[in-house]
């Protein structure tokens, strides 16, 4: 019986830091940043796709990382929430939430500002419709979504 | 004014210049928009193992045999837990019902049987989560399947299957509630309105994160510390600890960041029971994160209930007299709350009007369905729900406008503090006016214009209104109605304030905030008292048991955090302050309390100002610089105050008294349009009228209202846990169960009136959870849209598209069935 390979090394940047580790061929890329990388700050809100609590920009495109394998991740350069402040002033994006009030929990938000942070590189001055098509695939159960749309729109201005 | 048992009033504090009232920048954000926040799944402990539950693919089946020899063997597996060694290792959970319901066996895991589909029955562990679930596929279970109960009005015909053979039947609660005088009220009536059936349907708040511990034991004090993101740290430990056979001090509850509870964490007791016997079991930390599909199938559906046979007694005018009716209560396959459900809804019996003659017959049935427990509105939102439809209902048959039919029937402000025929005592708030206002916000006054212009469009218009009470700070005396043996009355929560070494304000809750700011708002009451700034309130992030700053009843749950929570940060703080001039005074030389105030992070001689002693100093002396001190001197700086709300035992027999302190108050008004060719529908516009007493932080205020108002559409147009007849959940994750996404937000409009609560210490009243609100206006909208289009009676809390497609088509089958008599 020949032994399968079921893990294999991999090389990832992750907000300009390099990772080199042994992974498991079925974990899946939020697990990897989360439980192998510590980067805890990206969440798990579904096991299907739909809530985009995972949200993170993997070479220059928003993807939920719980829809990817950690293999995959070969060689990409991957931007988190944890990447989004500097040092310790936050960014415009973060600000506006923080002055809309536009988290409750917490939990959605690093997904959330992903999600924006794509919608802005892509559009700077999204309408209204705009926002929330860019914000369609990330749940929030708290919020009601009212005031990220108007934390967006005041990161745009 | 009718009331007979008002508690003690007390004054309501001037707002001038205060923290309080204002919108104070939530101190919880700087980490949460930095992915710093830590929440329950980012806890990790060295060797720690994961756990998987093997759940039940059957809704009722016997469990012939459970094998997990296989899987105990694969590589990478710590161990296993089956229900045959819970049940070796535990007591059955404490009930909270009376028989039949009290017999009920119910453990961590399925024993002997599985009695809904997604009950745990094996838990595996192992060294990753990958393989944890691969190791499950290997545990061997074999299953004789019976047949299956999902309509709890069949729950108890002849010959259906018994879900619990320990509580001789599917009945496990019933109760008659009756208040005034229901033939007098009949006699007195000019119509009998009669309404064959309404459905309140089944689904919950699903908060993002889903529940989740990591409990570590310490073999040597036989102490678990299990960190996690249950609500209700209290209940659980009260459900733990007698099933395990220890003292509650051996229970370490430890929070910080929740992902959202909205009552859905309440009921984890189970599983965290489960944590617990493996970290003992395994000698290692161990760590459990629900799955989204196993949160949908098996935690804290909202109650399902329908009202049969009502019967409401009414005079020409629209004046309501009384009701009657019957509930029947689907509570799943365990009581894991219930049947407290069964006496919550009182707390809001006559909803918000005047009626004084009411009756409900109150039956709870197992079925083979998922648990049901708390969720946001708990149990009071399906009965204010049950009383809007009867509004719009009556009106509609009455030919009476339900602005009209409303503001005939409401509660008048004048009346308040207003007792409730079973004894609640309303305590502020003017309905008509917060109508007015939502009214005003939705330009009712063009709505004739409005609607033609829609009718050109070829679309329906229909206006909607929902009015509800956010009843909050429970009377846990009420629990004696469901079960008179039971010893529980009153509430409490704990706050702990202290100056430490070197003048940090450190403030202690007892409390599990899941989103709602209770740092900056504890920051904000305590600010005020010591005159500082709120940057200078250092308020601990979650929930410890062993800091010392709980009581029974703490956790963040059923509205009260801004009365019990503040309320006993208040109480801290004042008894810091004093103890602050009282070492002032003596370290001034005997300089009495009253001539000294607190001032610029410190305190000094009000005549003198040059007489300052910083929080520093006064820190520093008590902790470390303290020989001298008078004897006497009595002052620690580190104060603990446990608020107590004021509240008798209800009477049981007449099932009457005060059940909560504070009625927060909402009115909604949905604006709908209906395409009539396929049912869809968008709200076009839509007023959210909150009053909650004194704001301590507006921001965040409106902030609840408005994710209340989501839960409510979510719920009113798609939320639903449908079960098939073999009772297979239908919507097992969000794929399936549409909770509202950015695209389906309507426009919102919301306002607030401040009727301060004359019976708490801040004039706060707790709120959070009015979003039922919402369901009752849509609900109300769909109802007025149908209005010459079939007259369909809206009689199901639930109209997604195809549901107002079918009423359109056949109002009278797919509606409610109504009739009207004279008396
Ligand atoms: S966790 Fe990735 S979409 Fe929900
Ligand atoms: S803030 Fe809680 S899920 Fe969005």
């Amino acid at each position: 019986m020949s032994t399968v390979t079921t893990s294999r090394s991999i090389k990832v940047t992750i907000n300009g830091t390099t990772y080199e580790r042994e992974v498991e061929a079925r974990k899946l890329l939020i697990h990897f940043i989360r439980d192998d990388l510590d980067l805890t700050g990206s969440h798990i809100g579904c096991d299907t796709g739909n809530c985009g609590a995972c949200s993170v920009i993997v070479d220059g495109s928003l993807v939920k990382s719980c829809m990817l394998l950690a293999v995959q991740a070969d060689g990409a350069t991957v931007e988190t929430v944890e990447g989004l402040a500097h040092g310790d002033e936050l960014n415009k994006l973060q600000q506006a939430f923080k002055d809309h009030h536009a988290l409750q929990c917490g939990y959605c938000t690093p997904g959330m500002l992903m999600s924006a942070t794509a919608l802005l590189r892509a559009n700077p001055h999204p309408s209204e419709d705009e926002i929330k098509k860019g914000l369609q695939g990330n749940i929030c159960r708290c919020t009601g979504y009212w005031n990220i749309f108007e934390a967006v729109k005041a990161a745009s201005e | 004014m009718s009331t007979t048992t008002a508690p003690e009033t007390t004054e309501v504090e001037a707002p001038a210049q205060d923290w309080k009232g204002q919108s104070v920048p939530r101190k919880e954000d700087r980490r949460l928009v930095q992915g710093q926040g830590v929440f329950v799944d980012d806890v990790k402990r060295h060797g720690m193992g994961y756990i998987h539950f093997v759940r039940s693919p059957y809704a009722h089946a016997h469990i012939t045999s459970i094998d997990v020899s296989q899987a105990e063997e694969m590589p990478g597996v710590y161990g296993t837990l089956t229900g045959e060694e819970v049940a070796a290792l535990t007591d059955p959970f404490f009930q909270i019902s009376s028989v039949p319901g009290a017999n009920l066996k119910d453990y961590a895991l399925a024993v002997g049987k599985v009695r809904y589909v997604g009950e745990a029955v094996v838990a595996v562990v192992a060294e990753t989560r990958e393989r944890a679930r691969d190791a499950s596929e290997l545990v061997e279970i074999e299953y004789e399947p019976l047949a299956a109960i999902t309509d709890a009005r069949h729950a108890q015909d002849d010959g259906v299957p018994t879900i619990h053979d320990d509580a001789g039947g599917n009945l496990m609660w019933h109760g008659t509630y009756e208040w005034g005088d229901l033939d007098a009220a009949f006699a007195e009536a000019d119509k009998i309105v009669t309404i064959d059936e309404l459905h309140f349907h089944r689904f919950n708040s699903t908060p993002l994160e889903c529940d989740g511990a990591l409990v570590e034991y310490n073999r040597g004090v036989g102490q678990w510390t299990i960190h996690t993101n249950n609500q209700f740290p209290g209940f659980a430990a009260i459900m733990m600890g007698p099933a395990m056979r220890t003292g509650l001090d051996k229970l370490r509850f430890v929070t910080q960041d929740i992902g959202g509870g909205f009552g859905n964490k309440i009921t984890s007791h189970p599983q965290l029971v489960a944590c617990c016997l493996l970290a003992r079991k395994l000698g290692r930390a161990v760590q459990w994160t629900e799955w989204r599909t196993d949160f949908h199938m098996s935690m804290s559906h909202g109650n399902e209930r329908w009202f049969h046979e009502t019967e409401v007694a009414v005079k020409s005018d629209g004046t309501l007299l009384g009701f009657r009716t019957k509930a029947l209560d689907d509570a799943g396959a365990w009581l894991r709350y219930e049947p407290l459900g069964g006496v919550i809804w009182a707390q809001v019996t006559p909803g918000m009007y005047k009626w004084r003659n009411i009756r409900v017959d109150f039956t709870q049935v197992a079925t083979n369905k998922a648990p049901v427990s708390p969720n946001r509105g708990y149990s009071r939102m399906q009965h204010l729900w049950f009383t809007e439809r009867v509004i719009d209902i009556v009106a509609k048959e009455l030919d009476i406008d339900p602005v009209e039919m409303r503001k005939r029937n409401y509660i008048k402000t004048e009346d308040m503090p207003y007792e409730t025929p079973n004894g609640c005592v309303y305590d502020s708030g003017d309905y008509a006016r917060m109508l007015d206002i939502g009214l005003e916000l939705i330009d009712y006054a063009n709505i004739d214009q409005r609607r033609l212009e829609a009718t050109a469009r070829g679309k329906l218009l229909g206006v909607g209104i929902g009015s509800t009470l956010d009843s909050g700070t429970n009377n846990f005396g009420q629990s004696r109605m469901i079960n008179s043996e039971l010893q529980f009355s009153g509430n409490n929560e704990v706050a702990t304030v202290k100056l430490d070494i070197f003048g940090e304000i450190v403030v202690t809750l007892g409390t599990t905030p899941q989103g709602q700011g209770h740092e900056t708002t504890a920051a904000q009451v305590v600010a005020d008292i010591l005159k500082c700034s709120v940057d200078d309130v250092h308020v601990r992030a979650g929930h410890d048991s062993y800091w010392n700053s709980h009581a029974g009843f703490s956790g963040t749950y059923a509205s009260q955090f801004a009365v019990t929570g503040l309320s006993a940060v208040k109480g801290a703080t004042d008894l810091l302050a004093a103890e602050i001039k009282k070492l002032a005074g003596a370290v001034f030389g005997g300089v009495p309390e009253e001539a000294l105030e607190l001032a610029d992070g410190g305190v000094r001689i009000k005549d003198n100002p040059d007489a300052f002693l910083p929080f520093m100093a006064c820190g520093a002396i008590i902790n470390a610089n303290n020989a001298g001190l008078p004897e006497d001197l009595g002052v620690t700086l580190n104060c603990r105050y446990v608020y107590r709300p004021p509240f008798e035992v209800p009477d049981i027999e007449r099932k009457f008294g005060n059940l909560t302190l504070t009625y927060a108050t909402q009115i909604h008004v949905a604006v709908i349009e209906i395409d009539p060719e396929t049912g869809a529908y968008d709200i076009v516009d839509y007023a959210a009228v909150d009053d909650c007493g004194k704001r301590i932080n507006p921001q965040i205020v409106e902030g609840q209202v408005m994710g209340a108002t989501a839960h409510a559409l979510g719920a009113a147009t798609h939320e639903h846990y449908a079960y098939d007849e073999d009772g297979n959940l239908l919507t097992p994750n969000f794929y399936d169960y549409h909770v509202p996404h950015a695209l389906d937000m309507p426009p919102l409009k919301t306002a607030a009136t401040e009727s301060p609560s004359p019976f708490t210490p801040l004039g706060t009243k707790g709120m959070g959870e009015g979003g039922g609100a919402g369901i009752h206006a849509i609900c109300a909208a769909v109802q007025d849209a149908l209005r010459g289009h079939g007259d369909a009676i809206v009689s199901d809390s639930c109209n997604p598209y195809h549901r107002v497609w079918e009423m359109l088509q056949a109002p009278a089958e797919a509606g409610g069935r109504v009739s009207v008599v004279d008396a």
